[in-house]
């Protein structure tokens, strides 16, 4: 009988705090913070490392990551990161944003935070709703998708079409490195986590702007349970929302 | 013989159901029993089922699982 | 140090730079553009930030990410552009961090013009963001003036960990008048034990404006209030022109408060005891000064480019029943000091009746 010893497989990164989060059961925004701190861990830059919480559902991030934190008015965490980097160029920032914060209020700032190609990393979080404010639709609602301010459905005729943010920002020469990826199931929140790693890694190589799109649920307000959740991504977000890298710089290649 | 041993951290769970939706050897589910927050926490069925696989880690949004794998020592 | 020429925008610019300003984050409005166009160079020589934003909005909150992390910083504006940041400067103020920010005052209200004006009195000392609290609002009458009280105001804002906003209409900005700059301070290097820099073997620090139960929002608040407390105490400052034995007291800031001093001279030519009372600190308005002026003086002439709002900080100042007349200009339109003047000598006038 060959002797057998336990190795351990999986534990809670060091770069979150011990906090229980607030989040409702199933909510994928707990597992983009768990990603986001295992790359921070890999990376060993948790001590180097500044973020920028959104208003929204996440706007509690900073009692979950064991790092040091800002709370951002909402849409404005691209400026305050850019405020942050260019005067602390030897500090990793990022900023973690909801559909609402970064494609709607906050467009202004992202767009032209990606096209000064500023050296930051934004986690951004698509669950195609307003989750903190009771489930209103986003600006990444999908056509006829039911929410507390689309009753009848998203009218695109009224409302307008919902936004593309990676494929809009892929456009821009300051970006480096823009990529949407999938919470809603294990492939692809293990195929999210190398897309993360390799947008902080854009960054800490100074090459220039990078975002992860993460498409996320809401079982609450999609009035959904948690499984089903996963599911309705699965088939009603990524048909619209295509996941893959929409940018990758030359130099990020390397990396 | 058990190849792996998932812990799950019973306070933090919130009876979301994903983790019993992923585990390919079917040993999770949802107990009766409720934590401090009044969820039906997780609970492992069929410990010699597990292979440390950890996707139920993987899958968790709340980091409730803490896995490990049995190794065999190399001869020395 | 020597005096030389200076344009009212580069003079406040050059200011901030000897006050050891490390980030400077603007948007060009008219008539402050000459601040940030003068810091697009000088910053970039000597190697600090600059970034010219994609609104005041944003440039607003590039402010407040480095204000987070403990280091001089500074943006400014004119009148609309104050509007676009007042949400960031509530957050800002509700941080506890420092920030100087720089308002030159233009024709309003809406698109307004370029021409000067005083219409923001009540934006920035009532209204410049959601919630109670009171940035340190100074009002410089000279080009030299500004230089002291912005090169002052990174102390003061970091004094008290708050907003320190200098006003002074669009004529200060734009015109030329000789100034002495302040020695170059060098770049601080000591971080608060606030500041977000990384939590390097200590538990991570945050700085958020959020505080979802209300004792606490409220404990936050309490702590806001007794620092414009200590302000109101310690901060007060406003110069006097031949006001002690002044029948008629003018007061008026800024530019209007040179108008006011010409046109007592004028006054005193003419046998008529005028003087002028000029607050410097428009938050913490010099009320008590004002008060006890007022006993000797018989009548109150309050001068603003405006329809009357620091009017209504006199009033307050000396009572409902103290006899306070006005007299302003709107949409840019400067009064003269020969129109000044003779609004002096009808309340002189009718003073000689009663």
């Amino acid at each position: 009988m060959t002797e057998v010893t336990e190795e351990l497989v999986y534990q809670r990164p060091e770069s979150l705090t011990q906090v229980h989060t607030h989040y409702c059961p199933g909510c994928t925004h707990g597992t983009a913070h768990r990603l986001v701190g295992e790359v921070l861990d890999e990376l060993n830059v948790r001590g180097r490392t500044i973020g920028i919480a959104p208003v929204g559902c996440s706007v509690l991030a900073y009692y979950y990551f064991d790092v040091d934190f800002a709370e951002a008015a909402h849409g404005r965490a691209p400026a305050m990161a850019t405020g942050m980097k260019r005067t602390h160029p030897d500090k990793v920032i990022f900023t973690y944003q909801g559909d609402g914060d970064l494609a709607a209020i906050g467009t202004g700032e992202i767009v032209h935070a990606a096209g000064r190609g500023e050296n930051i990393t934004v986690i951004f979080i698509n669950n195609a709703i307003y989750g903190m404010t009771g489930g209103q639709m986003a600006p990444t609602t999908l056509e006829d998708q039911k929410t507390s301010s689309s009753p009848l459905g998203r009218d695109v005729s009224i409302a307008g079409y919902p936004l593309r943010m990676c494929e809009l920002l892929a456009t821009l020469d300051g970006a480096a490195y823009i990529s949407r990826q999938s919470l809603h199931d294990v492939r692809h929140i293990r195929r999210a986590k190398k897309a993360i790693l390799t947008a902080f890694k854009t960054q800490m190589a100074g090459l220039g702007f990078s975002m992860v799109e993460l498409l996320s649920t809401c079982s609450t307000n999609w009035k959904m349970d948690p499984v089903e959740s996963l599911e309705w991504l699965r088939d009603n977000m990524i048909p619209y929302f295509p996941l893959g890298d929409f940018k990758v710089a030359e130099a990020v290649k390397e990396l | 013989m058990a190849k792996g041993r998932t812990v799950i951290d019973e306070a933090r769970c919130k009876g979301c159901k994903l983790c019993v939706s992923v585990c390919p050897q079917e040993i999770l589910a949802i107990s009766s029993r409720l934590n401090e927050k009044g969820y039906l926490v997780a609970e492992v069925v069929d410990a010699d089922g597990c292979t440390g696989c950890g996707m139920c880690a993987i899958i968790c949004p709340d980091v409730c699982f803490t896995v490990y794998r049995q190794v065999p020592v190399r001869a020395r | 140090m020597a005096r030389e020429l200076w344009k009212g925008n580069e003079a406040l610019a050059e200011a901030a730079v000897r006050a050891g300003v490390v980030a400077y984050f603007g948007y060009p409005i008219t008539p402050q553009t000459e601040l940030l166009e003068y810091l697009s160079l000088r910053m970039v020589r000597l190697g600090r930030t600059f970034l010219q934003a994609e609104s005041e909005l944003a440039a607003i909150n590039m402010v407040y990410g480095v204000a987070c992390t403990g280091v001089r910083v500074m943006t400014s504006s004119s009148s609309p552009g104050i509007s676009l940041m007042q949400e960031g400067l509530s957050y800002i103020a509700a941080s506890e961090v420092p920030v100087v920010l720089v308002d030159i005052m233009r024709g309003g209200p809406g698109l307004g013009n370029i021409q000067p004006s005083q219409g923001d009195y009540f934006q920035v000392t009532r209204s410049c963001g959601h919630g109670d609290f009171r940035p340190l609002v100074l009002a410089p009458a000279t080009v030299q003036e500004g230089v002291d009280l912005v090169y002052e105001a990174f102390d003061l804002a970091e004094k008290y960990r708050t907003v320190v906003i200098v006003v002074a209409d669009g004529n200060i900005g734009q015109m030329m008048e000789p100034a002495e700059m302040p020695p170059m301070r060098d770049i601080s290097t000591e971080q608060p034990d606030w500041a977000l820099v990384g939590a390097d073997g200590r538990s991570h620090r945050i700085i958020t404006s959020l505080f979802l139960s209300a004792e606490k929002l409220e404990t936050l608040n309490l702590r806001l209030q007794a620092k414009v407390q200590r302000v109101r105490e310690n901060e007060v400052r406003y110069r006097e022109h031949r006001a002690e034995d002044a029948d008629i007291l003018m007061v008026g800031f800024g530019t209007m408060g040179r108008i006011a001093q010409t046109a007592a001279d004028m006054a005193r030519q003419k046998g008529i005891r005028a003087g002028v009372f000029r607050p410097v600190s428009l938050f913490p308005f010099p009320s008590a000064a004002l008060e006890t002026r007022s006993h000797q003086a018989r009548r109150i002439l309050v001068v603003e480019m405006s329809a009357g709002q620091m009017l209504e900080d006199v009033r307050l100042a000396v009572g409902k029943d103290y006899p306070v007349e006005f007299y302003g200009r709107m949409g840019g339109v400067i009064p003269l000091p020969d129109e000044v003047f003779d609004a002096v000598e009808k309340i002189h006038a009718e003073m000689c009746h009663d």
